[in-house]
């Protein structure tokens, strides 16, 4: 494959029938927006027209083609996006629900977002909201694990739990026809996991094997110990979002359990639901099933202090024999709340999202250092991390950097239009393709959700993008990206790669261990 | 408003008692094919012998564009293993009346972004973007399928070789476990099989390949006779066909594709054991054996099989191992199926202190116990409907219909398969479960342990029999 294509509910495009090595891996691009396509004129119809292959003699014989056009055909302006309403509820215990119909199949997909996630991870227990967050399903009400697991496959139906920064989840996708009974199942895992502890002992086993086997591979290593070196330990973060060997042998039930209580409140809630349904019947049936979830008050969560910028340094972590070394360069960005959102969106379009960018485009298709290379801003409730990545091949690493400092120098300059025009059609022109099934849609909702962003947030996305100038693009480079100031985390064959990286003078080298923390000495 | 060609019945079964009397649920539903949509396709066949096919699905403003050539790795000489794939790479790097770095950049401006990718099997081409692109795109394809060798350069070659090694080393080299898969097609098939090595190609090969293999690629297999393109989405068929006539229509036929004889069926004489050492804290065990290829009468069942054995939480091996003894990590069980052939691979990775051996007897009890005493009416309802489910998740967007119809026209002969995929799962019955099960995996296997540096000893060996 040329680059490996993540679709954006998580699928990977892999042939069924063998391994299939893809052109290019690209990370799957969630644009925080929401233009919800419109469903127009129906779905397909049934009728199948099969025009048998022709003889090749009852063809019309001609004997020369025309040869076709040597200029590329003009690409008419596309069809205006129109988008489907979002209906809105707010149960009286302040559950918000967000409906959007959708005829295609004969499918609904549910989204429960309770807005509280890693960040509320207390200082010495990292990894608290992320078990809490696999034990919802691991026994609900009367149910147990396996009751569970067994349930939703029997009724064709797919029920999943997940954590992130700012919110924790719980996903059903269900076909209509099932549509009861599995709702049934998703508030029992929702309203009612019981923190089995013949469960919690079974994942804190699994979780503590994950943990030793994380050390085998070397971009994980580095998506740990990059935050870490950014934030310290001090900042919600800069911890280990699965936790540690220590804090995840602490864990007792009861911690998941005050977590689960505090946190998991409908006026904490928002009920995202896409599909084959229709709002009133929703809101008749979520009322039913979560109308008695109580209420309660939250406890605010201080901000952070932010981390003091500090000089450019190079973090390098030994990962013997690595063919390759994983780089993660950059600092502390912005949050979501950033009056600068779409200028830098446009801005790190140009730097690292598509194929295109200036990232890829030199250290893959002109120096060949790497399968791809990216770069993206991590826009959460606080100032989330901007990271520009590669996968280098370890002989090239310092080159790499040396390309890297480049480019993060280089975006400070004004952009030329033609080529900021071209990000931005990038951007909008994606945006119906953002849209195409329930689950993609399910997903363009939550940041409008956990960030309280307009509901007619992608009405005027377009428009904001292309309201974007050259000047606002230099300032937020300017402003966001200091290439004197960026942190360089590097795990790779130390051997190899140390001499030529710290010959290029770009800071103190400081060895640490696979968590970030300074290493013995060598 | 629905969909007309959505049958919404399901059938209900009344299971009763099978989860018991406490939980609300007691009812058993069964997907049936009739839920997964059945595709209108038109399929046409220009006088150069390319094959189109029209899919129309007007509910998103978007267009799929996929070309399929039916070459893939299994096409290779020795001494060129991973060149198919290298080809798909230089494909993007300019053709006659696109200059390098175009590709990308015109379809990305109409929100695509061009990928590719090589199996064994095939390679296709695929973007989906604005419908309004669907003109363009074609052009695109067109002008590299007719126009690719004139802008060829040895820097375009050298650059994209540099490009797939990081690729290899960025999804085996450099991931651990990660040449588990290519020792094991190395033992399961002859040297000379077509599928005995992997699609990416060794670095020993990908440094060999040269300019000369590109021209003779190129001319040998690349040609519309050669290849078929689908288009799927929100496009006028009247449009399609005036486009996709005028852009390929002047590519002249090439030659007929080399012939491809079958290789001889393999089996394994005997059990086949190895060891391969990796910077890995844990072992793990894989097992394969030879089974059918895709759409063969046991395929579905195969699948079922592998889904009933490590699928969800319940499944035999997942529930002994990982859940109850919790001597395993996880474990994972697939059918793989190209053109030629096809094997079942089950793989484990013990928990820390678990011996492998210890393991390895456990997952041959389930096995044994599977053969013996078959699966039930419950693990058929979950397998099917998770493999009807996921069906459900590639038709659910333009691409992955373009490519589908593609996956069928090629492996079956019709675009027009769907139904009859989904029939295939909906009908297997739990006797074809257990039978494939005794008939394939009672059968000569391939033992590969994966240990850690300096753990030979932890390597499970094989009794030698079936």
């Amino acid at each position: 494959m040329r680059t490996p294509h993540t679709r954006m509910n998580g699928r990977t495009t892999a042939d069924r029938s063998s391994s299939c090595a893809p052109r290019a891996a690209r990370a799957v691009v969630v644009i925080c927006s929401a233009a919800l396509m419109a469903s127009c004129g129906g779905p397909s119809p049934a009728v199948v027209v099969a025009t048998p292959v022709p003889a090749a003699d009852t063809l019309p014989t001609t004997t020369v083609h025309a040869p076709a056009p040597e200029q590329p055909p003009v690409v008419p302006a596309p069809r205006p996006l129109t988008l489907p309403p979002v209906v809105t509820r707010d149960l009286s215990n302040g559950l918000r629900l967000m409906i959007v119909e959708h005829h295609e199949l004969p499918v609904a997909t549910f989204l429960l977002l309770v807005r509280s996630g890693y960040e509320e991870d207390p200082a010495g227990a990292p990894g608290l909201v992320s078990l809490t967050a696999a034990m919802l399903d691991e026994g609900a009400a009367r149910r147990t694990a396996l009751e569970i697991s067994a349930q939703q496959a029997m009724l064709g139906a797919r029920l999943g739990t997940a954590a992130g920064y700012d919110v924790t989840t719980i996903s059903l996708q269900t076909p209509t026809a099932q549509l009861d009974s599995a709702l049934a199942l998703f508030a029992d895992v929702a309203l009612r996991p019981t923190f089995a502890r013949a469960e919690l002992e079974r994942l804190r086993a699994e979780r503590l094997t994950l943990l030793t086997q994380l050390k085998d591979r070397g971009p994980s290593i580095a998506d740990l110990a990059y935050p870490a070196v950014l934030y310290g330990p001090d900042h919600p973060y800069g911890r280990p979002t699965l936790g540690t060997g220590r804090s995840v042998q602490r864990f007792e039930r009861t911690d998941l359990r005050n977590f689960y209580r505090t946190h998991f409140r409908p006026n904490n809630s928002t009920l995202i639901v896409v599909g084959d349904v229709h709002p009133d019947s929703i809101v008749r049936r979520v009322t039913s099933a979560f109308g008695g979830w109580q209420p309660g008050r939250i406890p605010a969560r201080a901000a952070s202090a932010a981390p003091a910028a500090s000089p450019r340094a190079v973090y390098l972590i030994d990962k013997a024999a690595a063919a390759q070394s994983s780089v993660r360069i950059g600092s502390v960005g912005v949050a979501r709340a950033t009056p600068d959102y779409f200028p830098l969106l446009v801005m790190n379009t140009v730097l690292g999202v598509p194929f295109g960018s200036r990232l890829n485009q030199n250290l893959r298709e002109s120096k060949g250092y790497t399968y791809g290379a990216r770069s993206q801003f991590d826009m959460r409730g606080e100032a989330g991390p901007f990271t520009a990545r590669a996968e280098i091949v370890a002989e090239k690493t310092d080159s790499a950097l040396v390309e890297f400092i480049h480019e993060l120098t280089r975006i400070r300059d004004t952009i030329p239009m033609e080529e900021l025009t071209r990000a931005k059609r990038y951007l909008q022109t994606r945006l119906p393709g953002e849209f195409e099934t329930p689950a993609d849609i399910a997903s363009r909702l939550v940041p409008i959700a956990l960030y309280d962003l307009p509901l007619d947030f992608y009405n005027s996305y377009s428009q904001r993008v292309e309201a974007v100038t050259q000047a606002d693009v230099q300032r937020v480079a300017r402003r966001y990206l200091d290439p004197e100031r960026v942190a360089i985390v590097v795990v790779g064959d130390r051997k190899v790669i140390e001499p030529g990286v710290r010959q290029l003078g770009f800071g103190e080298v400081h060895i640490r261990d696979i968590t970030g923390a300074p290493a013995g000495q060598p | 408003m629905l969909g007309k060609l959505m049958k919404r019945t399901i059938t209900l079964a009344v299971a009763a008692g099978v989860f018991g009397s406490l939980s609300p649920v007691h009812l058993v539903a069964q997907v049936p094919a009739g839920a997964v949509p059945r595709l209108a396709v038109e399929k046409f066949t220009l006088p150069n012998g390319l094959e189109v096919i029209l899919h129309e699905d007007h509910s998103v403003p978007l267009v799929s564009v996929n070309v399929w050539y039916k070459v893939g790795s299994s096409d290779e000489q020795a001494g060129r293993t991973g060149f198919a794939h290298l080809f798909e790479h230089v494909m993007f790097m300019g053709s006659r009346n696109v200059p390098v770095g175009k590709y990308d950049e015109w379809l990305e401006a109409v929100g695509a972004s061009p990928n590719g990718s090589t199996s064994q099997d095939r390679t296709n081409y695929y973007q989906t973007g604005s419908s309004s692109a669907l003109e363009l795109m074609l052009w695109l394809e067109a002008d590299r399928m007719g126009g690719l060798l004139p802008t060829m350069t040895q820097d375009k070659l050298d650059l994209q070789r540099d490009v797939v090694k990081n690729e290899r080393r960025q999804s085996y080299d450099n991931v651990p476990y990660g040449r588990a898969y290519e020792t094991i097609l190395g033992a399961l098939y002859p040297a000379q099989h077509p599928y005995a090595w992997p699609v990416i190609g060794s670095m020993a090969d990908l440094s060999a390949a040269a300019l000369g293999d590109v021209n003779t690629f190129f001319r040998t297999y690349y040609a519309p006779n050669n290849a078929s393109i689908s288009v799927a989405g929100d496009f006028n068929p009247d449009s399609a066909r005036v486009f996709v006539s005028r852009y390929f229509g002047a590519i002249p036929r090439g030659p007929a594709m080399p012939p491809r004889p079958a290789p001889a069926d393999v089996h394994l004489a005997r059990d086949t054991a190895l060891v391969l050492e990796d910077r890995v804290q844990l072992p793990r065990v894989y097992w394969s054996w030879h089974t059918v290829p895709a759409f063969h009468p046991d395929d579905a069942a195969l699948d079922l099989l592998a889904y009933v054995l490590a699928g969800d939480k319940n499944s035999r091996l997942y529930k002994r191992l990982v859940y109850d003894l919790q001597v395993a990590q996880n474990v994972d069980a697939r059918q793989s199926s190209g053109r030629l052939a096809g094997s079942f691979t089950i793989d484990v990775t013990p928990r820390p202190g678990q011996d492998p051996a210890g393991v390895a007897r456990i997952v041959d009890e389930e096995l044994r116990s599977l053969m013996r005493g078959g699966v039930t009416a419950a693990e058929m309802t979950r397998a099917r409907n998770t493999f009807l489910a996921r069906m459900l998740d590639d038709l659910s967007s333009v691409q992955g219909k373009a490519d589908q119809v593609q996956y069928y026209n090629y492996f079956v002969g019709t675009p027009d398969y769907v139904r009859q995929d989904a029939e295939r799962y909906a009908s297997a019955m739990a006797a074809d479960v257990q039978r494939v099960g005794r008939q394939y995996l009672a059968a000569p296997k391939v033992v590969l342990t994966v240990v850690p540096q300096g753990k030979p000893q932890m390597m499970v060996k094989t009794g030698g029999g079936s």
